[in-house]
């Protein structure tokens, strides 16, 4: 059979394709659907897939693509709300697994290091799975989700350490070909290595990647952004490689340190397609790297071991969250949906095999296992729920906790030039949160500098705008100074997220018409309150009192505000012919005219009449003449 | 044909008040009933007065739902008087647009209701701090009824408060079908 590239695309996409649709319709979700595909197309199933060498080397694409999105959705921010679930039920739940499953491997006769090295590893979760099936169920904003996703980062972020530490553990010599130069490094060094290592790549993520982007942005060019942010994750994979690291390590450490640029949501919503389909290719991979003949020769120990991983780590959860004041319907079910090994478990098992750390006749079978708990999943997701709203019958359910999921923004404000950054001081002052999108490199850069947190990104895009929480958000501010940009963002807004209050800048009469035509919730014009205001001081410098102008000045408002709704039922009939632009102008005359009648009038009756006694005086003095 | 009635409500901190909010939820919706939140209508205190007159020419009765502040009422209150209320279209000569009216006072107060009167804290009646009120409308050719009054509106408790919303609605009831 052939195994030139487009033989492999078919097979890989068309596999998927099939599995995918198979799996959705009966309910299971995609992951297992990939994984299925994997296992039928790779070299243990139907050998569609001959060479299992290249079968990984995708997958450790896909990998480390996924590991640099991880990372930039670890906010600091982001951590630093949710520290007390992460470090309570998160980090309770890695060392009680662990240390668990590693007494469960030291019973059975393996060495205590190796124990404690697959105990770790098997105590992580699956944040690919959990929260790509959370979002497909809809549970990602529930309570329940919310504890899920704590216990996740916390696991995350145990990589770190986990593969910073494994040296020390190491009982063999690791293999060359894997560990580079580092290998014939005594253990201590190696750990040293690893530090320094994850250190450069923060000093230089920190240092040269924001002024790279932002000539990239200065480019407009999206295609050229893309090629640099997987060029980034590339080259940061080869890095960690040529020192004999895990690449997946150091894309993962790159993107917690872009996590917080204002380049997040534009990396995110670049790189996002290339995810979607990289992770279908990660789970087909590994869904090819199940070990079928393993599986065949000595049934009963991989399904002991898929069941003690899942037993133990449901277990643990459960009881933690019991522990940790979750309600018993919440504690089921976290318990059966972390109950998986998780992807780091391949990543981990990889490294720890050619670091020596973890024989390949332990790590064989336990990969195998963890692929198989992945496989479980959407079952346990099933029977969590049905387990869960069983307990919710019987048990009142507590209200839920008010706490976000993260720094979700209550408006995102599109453009944040000088009126942007105005709206933005109120709502913040007020104590409201918002997310900014800003096209400008420059202008992002000069407003960071002020410390103000704002991103770049084009808000017309709906990727971006999602990726700015615009689906959480209650309001969209719409402050860019491009007028037909405006318009763009708002058509968008309404029609992906139809539940936001759009409010806008006009940058004129004929521009606010076009707003208007659109039916959003408010709009301003830019310059229309500041004339005001100087038409009010203009009236006081020409000798009247504050009080006066002010009231002149509101009464000039209101009624330019009902010319502006009277004059848009004439705009709006018509189109761009040269009719409906002398029907406009006639009218625009007249309504010209009305207005000028209208203030004189309104001079004349002036709404201070109570205050001016004219007509008083007048009736008072007739009378005393009467008498 | 029952009478209409136009409710004009006054709260600077409306957010802020469990009584006010307790009273509107109990008459808001009611059918013949026009709702009117005076802040929310001229956050900037430009009180639109032929739009007032006009609502006041459409309704039988008024009511003047607002705290007691300062034993009166929040501004706003006193300049929807000062602009709305103009010689020669609600009093003086030819001034009869609303002759025949009814208006009802509404108001919360933060006093006990012991601590109005001679031997009270506050020295004076509520009816006797209503004059002013009672005056205006009374020149406007406007029928006065005795008011409406939650006291102690900080203290009151919820099932009291739901007392007092009820029996406000079945004065504006009685205002529909009595005048």
């Amino acid at each position: 059979m052939a195994h030139d590239f487009l033989t492999q695309a078919f097979v890989f996409l068309a596999a998927s394709v099939v599995s995918v649709l198979i799996a959705s319709r009966l309910g299971l979700g995609s992951v297992l659907g990939y994984l299925v595909a994997g296992a039928l197309i790779g070299p243990f199933g139907l050998g569609f897939v001959g060479d299992p060498e290249s079968v990984m080397h995708a997958a450790e694409l896909g990998v480390v693509i996924m590991l640099f999105l991880i990372g930039l959705e670890l906010e600091p921010a982001l951590l630093w709300r949710l520290r007390t679930a992460i470090l309570g039920l998160g980090s309770a739940q890695v060392a009680v697994s662990g240390l668990t499953l590693a007494g469960v491997g030291m019973l059975f006769g393996l060495d205590w290091r190796i124990a404690v090295a697959a105990g770790f590893i098997l105590s992580l979760s699956s944040t690919a799975i959990v929260m790509q099936s959370l979002r497909e169920k809809g549970l990602a904003a529930t309570d329940f989700g919310r504890a899920a996703f704590s216990v996740l980062l916390f696991q995350d972020l145990a990589v770190i350490p986990m593969l910073a530490l494994f040296p020390l553990l190491a009982t063999a010599p690791g293999s060359e070909a894997r560990m580079g130069p580092l290998a014939s490094l005594p253990a201590w060094a190696q750990t040293i290595a690893v530090f320094a290592a994850v250190g450069a790549v923060v000093l230089v993520g920190r240092l040269l990647t924001r002024p790279m982007f932002r000539l990239i942005a200065r480019l407009r060019l999206n295609e050229i952004f893309t090629a640099a942010a997987l060029a980034l994750v590339a080259g940061v994979a080869l890095l960690m490689q040529s020192v004999g690291l895990s690449p997946a390590l150091g894309a993962f450490v790159a993107g917690v340190v872009l996590a917080d640029s204002e380049y997040r949501h534009e990396l995110q919503s670049d790189i996002e397609p290339f995810r979607a389909l990289l992770l279908g290719l990660f789970f087909i991979s590994v869904g090819a790297g199940i070990d079928i003949p393993l599986i065949v020769a000595r049934p009963l120990l991989i399904l002991a071991l898929v069941a003690g991983l899942v037993v133990v780590n449901a277990a643990t959860l459960y009881v933690l969250a019991r522990a940790f004041g979750r309600p018993r319907p919440d504690a089921i079910m976290i318990a059966l949906a972390l109950a998986q090994g998780g992807e780091f478990a391949f990543v981990l098992f990889a490294f720890a095999q050619t670091g020596g750390v973890v024989p390949g006749s332990v790590a064989g079978p336990l990969v195998a296992a963890v692929a198989l708990s992945r496989a479980l999943t959407p079952l346990l997701f099933v029977l969590g729920s049905h387990a869960a709203s069983a307990l919710a019958d019987s048990v009142t359910r507590e209200a839920p906790a008010d706490l976000p999921l993260d720094d979700r923004p209550h408006a995102v404000i599109a453009g944040f030039g000088r009126f942007g950054q105005i709206v933005h001081r109120v709502l913040r002052a007020n104590g409201y949160s918002t997310s900014i999108l800003e096209h400008s490199a420059d202008q992002v850069e000069s407003v960071r500098s002020f410390g103000n947190k704002a991103n770049y990104g084009d808000a017309s895009r709906v990727d971006l705008l999602r990726a700015a929480g615009a689906e959480d958000a209650k309001l969209l501010v719409v402050a860019v100074d491009n007028q037909a940009k405006a318009l763009e963002i708002v058509e968008v807004a309404q029609k992906h997220f139809s539940h936001l209050k759009i409010l806008a800048r006009a940058f004129d009469r004929s521009h606010a018409y076009e707003l208007m035509k659109r039916n959003i919730d408010a709009i301003e014009r830019e310059t229309f309150e500041g004339a005001l205001r100087l038409g009010s001081v203009a009236l006081r410098a020409l000798g009247w009192g504050a009080h006066r102008a002010e009231r002149a000045a509101g009464l000039f408002r209101r009624h330019d505000e009902r010319n502006m709704r009277s004059m848009f039922e004439i705009w709006g009939e018509g189109d761009d012919s040269a009719e409906y632009r002398s029907a406009v102008s006639a009218r625009r005359a007249m309504v010209d005219e009305m207005l000028r009648r209208d203030l004189v009038t309104h001079q004349v009756s002036a709404p201070d009449e109570a205050w001016d006694t004219q007509s008083l005086d007048a009736e008072v003095e007739r009378r005393t003449r009467a008498k | 044909m029952p009478r209409s009635v136009l409710i004009l409500f006054a709260h600077p901190a409306y957010h802020r008040s469990r009584a006010n909010r307790a009273l509107v939820d109990a008459v808001q919706g009611l059918e013949g009933v026009t709702f009117h939140d005076l802040y929310e209508s001229y956050p900037d205190l430009m009180v639109d007065v032929p739009r007032e007159q006009e609502l006041l020419a459409e309704h039988d009765a008024v009511v003047a739902q607002h705290p007691f502040y300062w034993y009166s009422a929040p501004a706003l209150i006193k300049e929807w008087i000062d602009l709305v209320l103009t010689h020669g279209w609600a009093y003086g000569e030819g001034g009869t647009a609303l002759t025949g009216k009814t208006w009802l006072s509404a108001i919360t107060s933060g006093g006990s209701e012991d601590s109005y009167g001679p031997s009270g804290g506050n020295r004076f009646s509520v009816a006797e701090f209503m004059r002013p009120f009672e005056a205006t409308v009374a020149l406007c050719h406007m029928r006065w009824l005795e008011p409406f009054v939650v006291h102690a509106s900080h203290l009151v408790s919820q099932t009291e408060l739901a007392d007092a919303a009820l029996s406000y609605r079945e004065r504006i009831l009685a205002l529909q079908r009595d005048g």
